[in-house]
């Protein structure tokens, strides 16, 4: 196991399933949806209370299909750290993270927007970015980005 | 204010070439500024570009009380039924100058989320072309709509 | 705590209210979460309805208490509270002078007091992540920087940035140093538009005129090295796009006189004047630890104390050889964060000496021609040359499979990319993280508790840019 920053030991020990590795100079700790929001408590606890982002990306064809990266930071330690989440396709559910970091709120109302991923017990889990009746969660990577066919001046015009 | 006739006499013909250059001096836009472009028609308005030699240098608030709307931006799938309810709110006779690559035909942005030109929703009088277009073209634009008006080629 | 502005006498409900300090967190919590549900729907008539984020007045006092499960403090509340009250709801937005942008609030007032706030947003998403997607990497840096369209050169930095770590390339020194120089430059700019709007937002109406005068010279340098006043897609993956123009130090020189000069006037028009710091001073205020919960980043957090920007903690781009501060203050309002951006362009200003001193002949960009392409000469004298130059600008390069988040630090905070490639020529993922995402969703801790009159002062204060929040 690589070694872990001294802010986190503590909370890597607390959690000994989550796996924590240096990827391209980032600590990456990847972790299972049960545990994350209390793995995120320690965190923060461990002084990690910038909270940075959470956003999702669809790995179309993994399983599980989709990852929940969330960044946070601490100040005092000049420390990032990002945690992973594997989300299952089938059963696109994941508990809140806003009851840790209060900041996260828009950010899992975008993901769920954008890819459909329901935080459970979010205050307010709506639409934000797209119109409200809008369907359909387009930045899954099975729905085309959308273009509409463009017609230039001299595409009839013989060659 | 009158509206300008069609019949070719000569009372007419002069009011007609009056009514016009009344319309086009002091064209107050409504402030319509989205995305990038937004900051442009702000630098065309401010000192260096100084869009107050037409008049125009007072971007109203209300669309009550303006003439023209520059749709300065992105228009996104959500923001157009508000793009259309403040065009029905301005009083005629009202031009729409559609700014920039996104506004006149969705720019570099061909997705879901944008509608392609927002001559979709209003009827644009002229094109601005760039990414975002400079203040000398904007005021080219200006200028193009002000002279197409003189020559009664643009009719409200 | 600065001297609170003397409010009017005899008015109803908030003449013995005193200026929230930072420290009473208990009557913060009243604003904390807006949930759905807590509103009714209402006949409101025909009026476009592109939204379903409506939102009814709050019919009691317990509505709020019930929002957290705390109970709201009884003196405040009871005080403050006329025997026939209905709260009333304005709607700012999404066309509105002052909104900075498409921004739409929902303020549920008390009178004059604002009891909550709602931003809506989604006014200008553009799907711009999903367009990167469509976009190869060479091609990802014109999307980009139409995001946080007010510093452009950030965005492609910090995009530039995230491709080159998943490539393991260095770029040269002297590339360094022009991102450098391009993006305090690009600072500068961003911070004399934000004192342009926010005066005239504040009702100082010449600092429009004023603002916008000294960015033209700025702008007339970015014309001349990138070819675009504004979204210079110059800061590419490998280095940036072309060297610096011969005659740049000159230009630098009479940039920095100008930007000296102009800057003076500000602080004399405005930081002095008495109805500017009573219009600022206590407004709009936003603790240490709110900051800390919210993501809050940039000259905001800074106001408040806390001490956190990308480029001393996390520097990149060659940020650790230049000597610069980074302006903290306490309090937390409107007044500091005009002082703060005031500062930061002085400290620009002094990195773009540093750079015109220390700046190393080389290379702008990158050799590895697997990245850039090759000089256009070239490709008439080598077959190499040419295929390199056809497979990058049509395929486009290709990016080692990996997931990689680099921040910079814009002059809105930090601003983030998180870059997922699976070893094609086109990102799989493009998140980026913008500093006024995170901004906009700390506005109801800011107004709480305000007068309707200092929306606009926060708001501006806050300088967030739609393009950056919804992308």
């Amino acid at each position: 196991m690589t070694t872990v920053p001294a802010g986190l030991v503590a909370a890597a020990a607390a959690f000994p399933e989550v796996e924590f590795e240096s990827v391209l100079g980032d600590t990456v700790a990847r972790a299972s949806r049960d545990e994350v929001v209390g793995l995120l408590e320690a965190v923060r606890d461990a002084g990690f209370e910038l909270f940075i982002d959470l956003c999702a990306v669809d790995y179309l064809s993994r399983n599980p299909r989709f990852d929940i990266a969330v960044n946070v930071v601490s100040v005092s330690q000049s420390l990032r750290l990002r945690v992973l989440v594997g989300i299952p396709g089938t059963d696109p559910q994941m508990p809140t993270v806003s009851s840790v970091y209060p900041g996260s709120n828009f950010y899992e109302r975008e993901a769920f927007d954008l890819f459909g991923i329901e935080f459970s017990d979010h205050p307010d889990m709506t639409r934000i970015l797209l119109p409200d009746d809008w369907e359909g969660h387009p930045l899954r990577k099975d729905i085309p980005v959308g273009s509409v066919p463009v017609q230039f001046k001299g595409a009839n015009k013989a060659r | 204010m009158a509206r300008p006739s069609s019949s070719p006499n000569l009372v007419t013909a002069v009011l007609d070439k009056a009514v016009h250059w009344a319309q086009t001096r002091s064209m107050w836009p409504a402030s319509f500024g989205l995305a990038c472009c937004a900051i442009e028609m702000m630098a065309t308005g401010a000192a260096h570009n100084d869009l107050s030699r037409f008049g125009m240098e007072v971007f109203r608030a209300s669309p009550r009380q303006a003439d023209l709307m520059i749709v300065a931006g992105r228009v996104s799938q959500k923001m157009a039924p508000v793009l259309r309810q403040v065009y029905d709110q301005m009083a005629d006779p009202k031009w729409v100058i559609s700014m920039g690559a996104c506004a006149s035909s969705g720019g570099m942005f061909n997705n879901y989320a944008l509608v392609q030109g927002v001559d979709q929703v209003v009827p644009v009088d002229i094109y601005v072309p760039g990414c975002p277009p400079g203040p000398q073209s904007l005021m080219h634009g200006i200028l193009s709509l002000q002279e197409g008006i003189k020559a009664g080629e643009i009719v409200r | 705590m600065s001297n609170p502005p003397d409010l009017v006498p005899g008015e109803p409900d908030a003449s013995s209210e005193d200026r929230p300090s930072p420290e009473s967190e208990s009557r913060r919590s009243v604003h904390d979460l807006w949930l759905s549900g807590t509103e009714a729907p209402r006949e409101l008539g025909p009026f476009t309805d592109e939204g379903a984020q409506e939102m009814l007045a709050g019919e009691s006092p317990e509505l709020l208490a019930s929002q957290t499960g705390t109970l709201v403090d009884d003196d405040y509340e009871v005080s403050s509270r006329s025997a026939d009250d209905e709260l009333q709801i304005i709607n700012m937005g999404p066309q509105h002078p002052a909104t900075h942008g498409v921004l739409r609030l929902h303020l549920e007032l008390d009178g004059e007091t604002i009891r909550r706030v709602k931003p809506i947003i989604g006014y200008l998403h553009t799907g711009m992540e999903k367009t990167a997607e469509a976009l190869t990497f060479m091609q990802g840096s014109t999307n980009v920087t139409r995001m946080d369209y007010l510093s452009p050169l950030h965005n492609e930095l910090g995009y530039s940035l995230a491709v080159e770590k998943l490539l393991e390339v260095e770029v040269p020194p002297r590339a360094a140093a022009i991102r450098v120089l391009m993006s305090e430059l690009n600072r500068i700019a961003s911070h004399l538009l934000w004192c342009a709007t926010s005066g005239f937002d504040i009702g100082a109406l010449s600092m429009m005129i004023y603002g916008l005068r000294e960015r033209e010279s700025l702008l007339e340098f970015f014309e001349k090295t990138t070819g675009l006043r504004m979204n210079h897609n110059y800061i590419r993956p490998g280095g940036v796009a072309a060297d610096l123009p011969p005659d740049w130090r000159e230009d630098m020189v009479s940039i920095i006189a100008i930007v000296e000069a102009g800057l003076a006037d500000y602080v004399t028009l405005l930081l002095g004047n008495p109805i500017f710091i009573e219009r600022t001073r206590g407004v709009g205020i936003l603790t240490h630890d709110e900051c800390l919960a919210y993501g809050v980043t940039g000259p905001v957090a800074r106001a408040s104390g806390v001490d956190y920007d990308v480029r001393k903690v996390f520097p990149y781009s060659g940020f650790e050889q230049y000597d610069f501060e980074v302006p903290t203050t306490t309090n937390g309002d409107v007044y500091d964060r005009f002082l703060i951006r005031f500062e930061e362009i002085r400290q620009s200003i002094r990195i773009v000496k540093q750079v015109v001193e220390t700046i190393p002949d080389g290379d702008y960009r990158t050799e590895d021609r697997k990245v850039t392409p090759p000089p256009r000469a070239r490709i008439d004298e080598s077959m190499e040359a040419l295929i390199h130059h056809f497979k990058i600008f049509t395929e486009g390069f290709k990016v080692p499979a990996g997931e990689t988040y680099q921040a910079v630090e814009s002059s809105r905070g930090e601003l983030g990319m998180y870059l997922v490639s699976d070893g094609g020529s086109k990102p799989w993922r493009l998140h980026v993280r913008g500093p006024s995402f995170a901004n906009v969703q700390s506005l109801p801790m800011m107004l709480a508790d305000s007068l309707i009159a200092d929306t606009v002062a926060a708001l501006a204060s806050a300088d967030p840019v739609m393009g950056d929040v919804d992308r």
